[in-house]
């Protein structure tokens, strides 16, 4: 026995030493900065920020300038961290904008009764839950237009909040304050958003409001990007997922899925790189790529909606975004 | 010589570690996802793998065996195995940034790699010289390689086409390899 503690231990001391010796004889001088970055970030190597590990993100906002906000698992703390250790300014992540989940406005839904109390969402909803049928309805008594600081909110005639998307900071305090909880922070790029909230059955949506999510699940079939699921009765997007393709847009038979407008960017195949190999009509949501096989293939601009499936598809690389100058042009002329 | 070779092409072919012997499955399936990082992988694996059969031979030889304590083979091995690929990290990341670059995370990875210490205990087990050691450990990576990149190179291909949604993701990359696992048995008796 004593042979064997013996023999690993030396191993082990061996091993050790051999190390020891190799680390200060091979020491490689590194940016102190990025081992600071480093103690900083959590360690767990989890990959979000599109780096392999923690080391490397931190030799990436050091010396690439990465992003100090890349660190989603630590979240805004790390990111102000980062952010003072680097000396820049923090940017926590895209920009979002509040948008309120609800579309029924008073033609659209109907009411159990006629509410005459204090101008208050909060006051309405001691009272049997508010006036609307539907217990996720806006309500539209502006409990979110009196807190919103930057004078986002504004109640349509219609009876429902709107929030201006120019004037919306993000700031969430509406979010937290709609008694309802239909109020949802949404990445501003991503236009796309399901104006519903309704958990309830189909059959029961469609009694009470002519726009809700009747859980077709029309939208999660055409959706290209799964970014589309049912929770519960209720279809849910992942703005992280959606691409802004809009397909599903058309397709809702209650026109609950809205889109602001944004230019499409469309997509142009690289006459000298295409193939002809024929991926991308195949995957291509909207059949608006043409050509014979082992032909150039062509994009129909009026059918492009600029998903960019087959940018990422294409393996000759032979599909690129259209400069956006050029598609606005064109579309004028 | 002729002996070599067949050791080689029967570790490569015959006896794959990955789809004959299902060694170094994690690999396999992690970093299959490109070519590129595949190939850095099986490179990163190459190399350890052939140093590591050497290394681990000479401490069976010259430490456990006279001493009769053979059976800390594979504590010692893991040990052995753990020291030198941080070595090697230490010396390439000093010497060729370059190479360090190629190899990347994939080098401290390597450290519990099954297939790694499947080969140094092999070759024990199989009493072989100091260099059919070598050669076996060569042919067992190169082996590795080749499954990695072969299998990334299919799911590259499966990306492209229209799987259906049920098999998406893990499960027909884990059906793939056992096509090409399959395929692999077709080496059966190449050599004895």
């Amino acid at each position: 026995m004593w042979i064997a503690i013996f023999c690993l231990s030396g191993l082990g001391l061996l091993a050790s030493l051999g190390l020891g010796f190799v680390s200060r004889r091979f020491v490689v001088e590194v940016d102190p900065r990025i081992e600071a970055v480093e103690r900083v970030l959590s360690g767990t190597n989890c990959g979000v920020c599109g780096y392999p590990s923690c080391s490397h993100f931190a030799r990436a906002i050091v010396e690439e300038g990465a992003p100090v906000s890349g660190c989603i698992a630590g979240g805004e703390d790390t990111a102000l961290a980062l952010a003072k250790l680097m000396g820049v300014e923090a940017v926590t992540g895209e920009k979002k904008v509040a948008v309120v989940l609800c579309k029924g406005g008073k033609e659209e839904s109907t009411t159990k009764f006629t509410y005459r109390g204090v101008e208050d969402c909060k006051a309405a909803v001691i009272i049997s839950d508010g006036d609307k049928a539907c217990s996720y309805g806006c309500l539209g008594l502006g409990t979110c237009e009196k807190v919103c600081p930057f004078d986002a909110v504004e109640i349509s005639e219609d009876g429902l909040a709107i929030i201006d998307p120019e004037k919306c900071t993000g700031c969430g305090i509406c979010v937290k304050e709609c008694p309802k909880g239909i109020i949802q922070l949404v990445p501003v790029e991503k236009g796309v958003s399901i104006l519903c909230h309704s958990d309830e059955k189909g059959s029961e949506v469609q009694k009470k409001c002519a726009v809700g999510c009747i859980a077709c699940e029309i939208c999660i079939r055409v959706c290209p990007f799964d970014a589309i699921t049912m929770e519960g009765n209720l279809a849910v997007l992942d703005h992280e997922r959606c691409r802004v393709c809009g397909l599903c847009i058309p397709r809702c038979p209650t026109e609950t899925i809205h889109g602001r407008d944004w230019p499409f960017p469309h997509v142009e195949i690289i006459e000298d790189r295409c193939t002809g190999c024929g991926i991308c009509t195949m995957i291509c949501p909207v059949d608006a790529i043409e050509g014979e096989e082992k032909e150039v293939h062509m994009v129909s601009k009026e059918r492009c909606v600029g998903c960019m499936l087959c940018v990422d598809r294409c393996p000759e690389e032979a599909i690129r975004v259209k400069a956006q100058s050029d598609s606005a042009s064109e579309l004028a002329a | 010589m002729n002996e070599l070779f067949l050791l080689i092409i029967g570790a490569v072919l015959v006896n794959n570690f990955v789809l004959t012997r299902f060694l170094g499955i994690c690999p396999f399936l992690g970093v299959s996802r490109r070519t590129e990082t595949a190939l850095g992988m099986g490179m990163a694996v190459i190399f350890v793998m052939t140093v590591a059969s050497i290394v681990t031979w000479i401490i069976h030889r010259a430490v456990l065996t006279p001493f009769g304590i053979e059976y800390l083979q594979t504590v010692t091995f893991i040990l052995v195995i753990a020291s030198l690929v941080q070595l090697v990290e230490m010396v390439i990341q000093k010497t060729s940034p370059i190479l360090y670059q190629a190899l990347g995370i994939y080098l401290p990875l390597i450290t519990t790699n099954c297939a790694v210490l499947g080969v140094a205990v092999l070759n024990v087990q199989k009493g072989f010289t100091f260099v059919e050691t070598a050669m076996f450990g060569f042919g067992a990576s190169l082996g590795f390689t080749l499954a990695l990149v072969l299998f990334s190179g299919l799911r590259e291909r499966i990306a492209l086409t229209d799987v259906p949604r049920v098999f998406r993701g893990t499960a027909i990359a884990l059906i793939t390899a056992g096509l090409l696992s399959l395929a692999f048995m077709g080496f059966t008796g190449l050599v004895k």
